[in-house]
């Protein structure tokens, strides 16, 4: 078997938008998973956050982050955010899309699971971002449902796409 | 179809240890993924270290963030490459590690690194590492840090990709 290979298919924002990117029904024969995204939505301003949900749960989830937006670096913590990446908002240029990349290792196991997050907006205008993110789901179930949704109630735009891959450790 | 991204191998401790080696890593790949997941006896910051080499033949950059603030630290002149800064983990909060080595085997250059590490109880960190030696890299070592060890659970796995 492969040892990186990609689960599902990509999935594609149509015309009508999308409130949330949903993959369902992961197997556990993975050792790993990795998410590739590319977002832009539809609230104001020059990004938003996306944020991730494991089996539909929202809860116990805690994430702290260090970041940099071309002038100034911050770091956050929250135990309520369920930051993973960053979508390009209306105030961004035109056709341009933020991307983000997850990596959950040992996602079936019985621990609590540990999460990393790269993301990146950058469109040429004054605000650029490059977040850093670790993120923790208290839960020690099996993860067979990954849900990204933007932070602020919006839409994810048409031609936003996020990848599921499994990685393999045998 | 050719493997371009392979496990070379893995292990889940099955007790505490202080440190983990992946030794007789074979030289056909062309960058190496350290993917590795701990509790540690108490806190304590993990390191690197490669072919055995326990010289001050290391060194590192990091950006980091502690959940109030953003900071950045070098070491130079090391005895490993600190993988941690900023963060910690311990008996009851994890840390991941996510590493990569490029042209690992070639004995012409020195070896870099480029890592992240993460544990939401205590901060995000992304580092650069260097090991002044231009030998092939046969070996990788973990070190739990201090007087720590790695708990049992802990997970190590190591992959080779090929660029052809």
């Amino acid at each position: 078997m492969a040892t990186y290979i990609q689960i599902g298919s990509t999935v594609t924002v149509g015309a009508g938008g999308a409130a949330s990117i949903d993959f369902s029904s992961i197997p556990s024969t993975y050792t790993d998973l990795v998410i590739k995204g590319s977002f832009r939505v539809t609230v104001a301003g020059p990004v938003d956050g996306v944020k991730i949900s494991f089996n539909g749960s929202t809860a116990s989830f805690t994430n702290r982050s260090v970041a940099g937006n071309g002038s100034s670096t911050f770091s956050e913590s929250t135990t309520a955010a369920r930051w993973v990446g960053l979508g390009a908002a209306t105030g961004a240029t035109a056709s341009t899309f933020s991307n983000f990349e997850i990596y959950i290792p040992n996602y079936a196991g019985s621990t609590n699971k540990s999460f990393s997050a790269d993301a990146v907006s950058e469109n040429n205008a004054t605000a650029g971002y490059n977040y850093l993110f670790a993120g923790l789901w208290s839960n020690t179930a099996a993860i067979n449902q990954i849900t990204l949704t933007p932070d602020t109630a919006s839409s994810i735009n048409q031609y936003s796409t996020a990848s599921l891959y499994g990685i393999s450790k045998s | 179809m050719a493997k371009t991204y392979e496990p070379i191998a893995t292990t889940t401790l099955g007790s505490a240890a202080a440190s983990y080696t992946f030794s007789s890593i074979p030289s056909t790949y062309t960058d190496l993924v350290l993917v590795f997941w701990k509790l540690t006896s108490v806190g304590a910051q993990c390191s690197l270290q490669f072919n055995g080499d326990t010289g001050s033949n290391y060194s590192n950059t990091s950006v980091s963030g502690n959940g109030s603030a953003a900071a950045s630290a070098r070491a130079s002149s090391s005895t490993s490459i600190s993988l941690e800064n900023a963060l910690i983990s311990d008996a009851t909060n994890a840390s991941i590690n996510i590493l990569s080595v490029m042209n690992y085997s070639n004995t012409t250059t020195f070896k870099t690194t480029i890592s992240r590490a993460n544990a939401a109880a205590s901060g995000v960190n992304a580092n650069v590492g260097l090991w002044r030696s231009t030998a092939a890299i046969n070996s990788l070592t973990v070190l739990s840090g201090g007087s720590s060890t790695f708990s049992t659970g802990a997970t190590f796995t190591l992959y080779g990709i090929k660029a052809a």
